[in-house]
């Protein structure tokens, strides 16, 4: 579960979040929509505690990010906008790091590492060197490194870029298998038919704000179009954000 | 502490597998420094021995105006060889570089000798010439010596003593030690130590902030459920293992290329053997610390990777300075100088290997010290990590 409220963030003169209210639950995928410079990776990093907001709050199952950050970082896994991965390490090393990093037991780590391997669909490339990974493998050795501990949030800035249909659709099956296995996920992205396809609830974001909350149906409704881009578009333009 | 060891253990395979870290850490500072040095004391060290033992070959137009002075120099290791022809060709000559040196002896040389005016003696040489130079010298010190020679013999026809004309008899006592001239020789000796350790470190300084943030692997690392100064204190740690590593293997190649040295020839013994390269070690390696969290430090405020080189390779530089400072002014090592780190380090070799005896005050203000200026670098770095501005 996750809770925003009220959030405020500026860079200098530039208001990147500018009173962002909402909330993520278990059991349910919410995507975060929103042009680009929205405030979306604004957010999701004061979510995963890099950046300190302003003002308000924002929690992760009850915890402040701001107060515990630690406590707060324990209960998400991320996958940052553009993540990188350390070239000399193997993919299986990668994941075998951060999993000691989260604080795993050594005698769990390897099972969990292949169960993680296995489930992202990796083992073909996971004893290989990452130097030289295409974009989609370098995404899925950084989604399979953000779930190795088997977080109760996940937290994922942009993860289908760089990724081909086959390995989309995978995000999509592995993300609905997180829902099913009541987490709460919570990602951003501007593309449109993946939102519509994956998300249980919309958050639209423009120019800091957020313009729209609701499901897609509710969105389709609250702005009287069938298209969701259409909605989109009207959405984003009444907070001025176009 | 788990983190601590994660981190430091993923760095140090990590490294371990980078060609260009271990480049730099386990080949060029340890090996190719102490190899260059040596070779070029080797080299310096044979030109300058070899000039004494061989017969100087002196061109000299005119030795059958002088045949006594021919005599004289002849049975003083200098070769009389055939000279060009006049003044002019001998001119010519030591322009072109085919001679050093050309003496000129007039016809007068006789009837002014015998006339007690003073002889002339023409030396033509290119005092910008090094070489050249030397060969003046020796041909100088020769000319000098028949001159007094002369000199005395006619005092002596005079019924004079020719003590009369040494008023002051100057006696030169040189207390320098074997070791102690060896010191003034190697003193730089110390910088190329420190300098491999650096070199040893410096991939994983400027990896820890820039590398990681240019990567894009910084934002993932800083959200996991670990204090960033678990993640600083590992990677720092790690910079100090590889540092240390490049110390010990540049100690040790140096200990084998210094054999190959013939510093004994000139009369120095450098007291460098095994044992001396163990305390060495153990004198430098605190220092490992305070130059990777300097190391660190810089490289945190740069932008990219090749920017934090280019500032960390300035940081190559900043151990000299104490070094260059302390052998311009010669000052002696005191307490108070010990804690500065580099400049006691150097301190400390130096007497090493000039077989003094150990002060443990200082080698304990020493360590001390550059511990602590290590764990307030540290505690910097720490700070720094933690700001939000890391990640550029």
């Amino acid at each position: 579960m996750i809770e925003v409220t009220d959030l405020h963030k500026s860079f200098g003169d530039v208001k990147a979040v500018d009173g962002v209210s909402f909330a993520a639950r278990d059991g349910r995928v919410t995507g975060l929509l929103g042009p680009n410079g929205a405030g979306k990776s604004t957010a999701l990093r004061v979510l995963y505690t890099v950046l300190k907001p302003d003002s308000g709050t924002a929690t992760i199952d009850g915890i402040d990010v701001v107060a515990d950050s630690l406590g707060a970082r324990r209960r998400i896994g991320t996958l940052p906008h553009g993540s990188g991965l350390y070239p000399h390490l193997t993919a299986r090393e990668n994941i075998a790091y951060y999993a000691r990093l989260y604080g795993m037991d050594c005698d769990s780590i390897d099972a969990a590492v292949q169960t993680v391997i296995e489930q992202l669909d990796i083992g073909e490339f996971a004893d290989r060197r990452t130097k030289g990974f295409s974009q989609g493998q370098r995404t899925k050795v950084s989604l399979a490194r953000a779930l190795v501990h088997g977080p109760q949030n996940v937290i994922l800035d942009e993860p289908s870029n760089g990724l081909d249909v086959m390995a989309t659709r995978a995000l999509r099956d592995l993300i609905r298998q997180l829902r099913f296995a009541g987490r709460c996920v919570l990602f951003s992205s501007h593309v449109m038919q993946e939102v519509a396809a994956l998300c249980d609830e919309i958050v639209i974001i423009a120019a800091g704000k957020v313009a729209l909350h609701d499901t897609p149906d509710g969105i389709r409704n609250a702005m009287g179009c069938e298209d969701l881009e259409e909605a989109f578009v009207k959405a984003v333009a009444s907070v001025g954000g176009l | 502490m788990i983190p601590i060891r994660a981190v430091f253990q993923k760095e140090v395979v990590d490294n371990f597998r980078d060609r260009r870290t271990l480049l730099s850490a386990l080949l060029m500072g340890p090996l190719f420094g102490p190899i260059l040095f040596a070779s070029v004391i080797n080299l310096s060290l044979k030109q300058s021995l070899s000039n004494i033992d061989e017969a100087l070959d002196l061109p000299v137009i005119g030795r059958e105006n002088a045949p006594n002075l021919i005599a004289y120099l002849e049975s003083h290791n200098i070769n009389i060889i055939d000279a060009p022809q006049d003044l002019d060709g001998a001119v010519d000559a030591v322009k072109l570089g085919r001679h050093d040196i050309v003496i000129v002896i007039p016809e007068t040389f006789g009837e002014d000798l015998a006339d007690t005016v003073p002889a002339t003696v023409q030396l033509i040489s290119d005092q910008a010439s090094t070489t050249a130079e030397r060969e003046a010298r020796r041909a100088m010190r020769a000319l000098a010596a028949y001159n007094s020679e002369l000199a005395s013999m006619r005092l002596t026809m005079r019924g004079i003593s020719p003590v009369i004309m040494r008023p002051l008899n100057i006696d030169i006592v040189d207390v320098s030690t074997p070791s102690g001239r060896s010191a003034m020789l190697l003193g730089m000796l110390s910088y190329f130590f420190l300098f491999a350790l650096l070199t040893g470190g410096m991939n994983l300084a400027i990896d820890a902030t820039a590398g990681e943030r240019e990567r894009g692997s910084l934002e993932p690392l800083l959200s996991l459920p670990v204090k960033r100064d678990y993640l600083i204190f590992g990677k720092i740690l790690a910079a100090c293992l590889f540092m240390v590593l490049s110390l010990s293997l540049s100690l040790v190649s140096f200990y084998v290329t210094l054999k190959f040295v013939p510093l004994a020839e000139l009369g120095m013994t450098p007291n460098f053997g095994p044992d001396v390269v163990l305390i060495a070690f153990l004198l430098l390696a605190p220092f490992a610390l305070v130059g990777a969290s300097l190391m660190t430090l810089v490289a945190s405020f740069t932008r990219s990777y090749k920017e934090a080189q280019t500032w960390v390779s300035v940081v190559l530089l900043a151990p000299t300075l104490p070094i260059l400072v302390v052998s311009i002014l010669q000052v002696r090592a005191s307490t108070e100088l010990m804690f500065i780190p580099s400049l006691s380090q150097h301190l400390l070799l130096v007497g090493l290997i000039r077989n003094e005896a150990l002060n443990l005050l200082h080698v304990g203000v020493s360590v001390a010290g550059t511990l602590l200026v290590g764990a307030l670098l540290t505690w910097l770095c720490a700070r720094l990590y933690r700001r939000e501005g890391l990640l550029g």
